[in-house]
């Protein structure tokens, strides 16, 4: 077990405590929750065994579940964006992704900006339809997506930026 | 048979990716259906603790207003007693034969309270283990708050009436009309009352009560105040916004209910049915 694994495990349980004891209980403008647990899933390292990683994001998402009394809603959403996590990383970083020398760590805040971007509104999109669960609502689910998404990426941008490793 | 073995090993990922989504679905399937959602609960030790642990702290910072809503419900108590105790003057002897209390109510401390969500849960800190079980009505000292949907040793999980599979009966204070609480999951403070006959007088500013038709709530705990009606769409019912008593965002100490008799009316419900 070297140095990266046991960050990458911290990194785990402290966004769960994090987010579950402080962040959920935020509630501004009366409903809005910065979701950042998603960051363990947005700085997961790229040559990560597919399978391993999949069941990572799944237990992420049912244990935030489990403190949120939300059924399987957040363990989907991470699932989907788990999955789906190469498509972005093609779909921003082209070329330098297909030779796996991208350094998530020290890429530039465009490209930052933009995955989380990418990877923020999938999530929120599966949370609040399955939470609303109901396409009568489409609107609503549309609202909570744009407010809710805006709010988390401004807040894991903040997070990104300050926790940035030195030597990376 | 090896082409299917080849193509399971081909796309595992994949497969594990479906597998593990359909999981998730079912939870959530499940947890949009009242009393079905027991899998994933905050009621396990593990959560349970945590949320009492953080309690525990956060507890020191509302001493001060809890302190005051106790003193307040002191008084009125007190005020109810004097009432009473002139009334009541020449009765100074109770015994079991002549008293006989329907409900008792067990004091319980909240541990974790949504109200942001379309589906909302409440944690309290008592379980099985203080004889609290499901079906049991759940109140503070101002109005209603939910009903006992899920136990554990310690815990239980309560369905917050700001829960859109929530249904209670409720009704008006000065009549005996009445129809079921739910809620449209926009306002933690407005809750709709539906099916009122339109023969009901109303005004706004009239109390809404429950009305003891279940086994759950006894008759008469205040709900809130009506704010503003209408009549729905074929023209034969009221739809009515109630202003909570309670603020269902600041909940402390709450007490639920456990109605002596429950049993025996299910039995003979159930009897009826045969």
């Amino acid at each position: 077990m070297n140095r990266d694994t046991a960050s990458h495990i911290t990194r785990f349980i402290v966004l769960i405590l994090v987010q579950v004891l402080i962040l959920n209980h935020v509630n501004f403008l009366g409903s809005l929750n910065p979701y950042i647990y998603i960051i363990f899933i947005l700085l997961a390292p790229i040559n990560i065994n597919k399978s391993l990683f999949l069941l990572l994001s799944f237990i992420l998402g049912l244990t935030i579940d489990m403190f949120g009394d939300s059924g399987g809603v957040h363990a989907a959403a991470c699932l989907i964006i788990a999955f789906f996590r190469p498509v972005a990383l093609r779909s921003v970083f082209g070329l330098s992704y297909e030779f796996q020398t991208v350094k998530l760590g020290s890429i530039g805040f465009g490209e930052k900006l933009a995955y989380v971007t990418l990877m923020v509104l999938t999530h929120q999109f599966v949370i609040f339809s399955l939470e609303i669960f109901n396409f009568s609502h489409i609107l609503l689910i549309a609202k909570k997506t744009l407010f809710s998404s805006l709010f988390t990426i401004v807040v894991t941008m903040l997070v990104l930026v300050l926790f940035r490793r030195k030597d990376s | 048979m090896q082409q299917i073995i080849n193509f399971l090993i081909r796309n595992k990922h994949f497969l594990l990716f479906l597998l593990l989504l359909l999981l998730s679905l079912v939870f959530t399937i499940q947890s949009h259906s009242y009393h079905k959602s027991k899998f994933v609960s905050s009621t396990n030790f593990l959560s349970g603790g945590l949320y009492s642990w953080q309690h525990s702290i956060s507890d020191y910072f509302n001493l001060k207003t809890e302190n005051k809503r106790l003193l307040e419900e002191n008084e009125r108590l007190r005020n109810q007693l004097s009432v009473l105790s002139v009334d009541s003057i020449a009765i100074t002897h109770i015994d079991t034969s002549s008293y006989n209390r329907p409900y008792t109510f067990i004091k319980a401390r909240v541990i974790k309270n949504d109200y942001s969500k379309l589906d909302n849960y409440i944690l309290i800190n008592k379980g099985e283990n203080d004889s609290i079980s499901t079906d049991m009505g759940i109140i503070t000292d101002k109005g209603i708050v939910g009903i006992i949907e899920n136990t554990s040793k310690n815990y239980s999980r309560v369905i917050s009436i700001l829960n859109s599979n929530s249904r209670i009966n409720a009704g008006l204070k000065n009549s005996n009309q009445y129809g079921s609480l739910i809620w449209n999951g926009k306002d933690p403070n407005i809750v709709q009352l539906e099916t009122i006959p339109r023969q009901a007088i109303l005004k706004e500013g009239d109390t809404i009560i429950t009305h003891g038709r279940s086994t759950i709530f006894p008759r008469g705990i205040g709900i809130g105040t009506i704010v503003n009606y209408s009549l729905d769409q074929n023209k034969s019912y009221y739809l009515i916004d109630v202003k909570l008593f309670n603020d269902m965002t600041d909940i402390g100490f709450v007490y639920s209910i456990k109605s002596r008799d429950a049993q025996e009316i299910k039995n003979l419900e159930t009897s009826n049915n045969e």
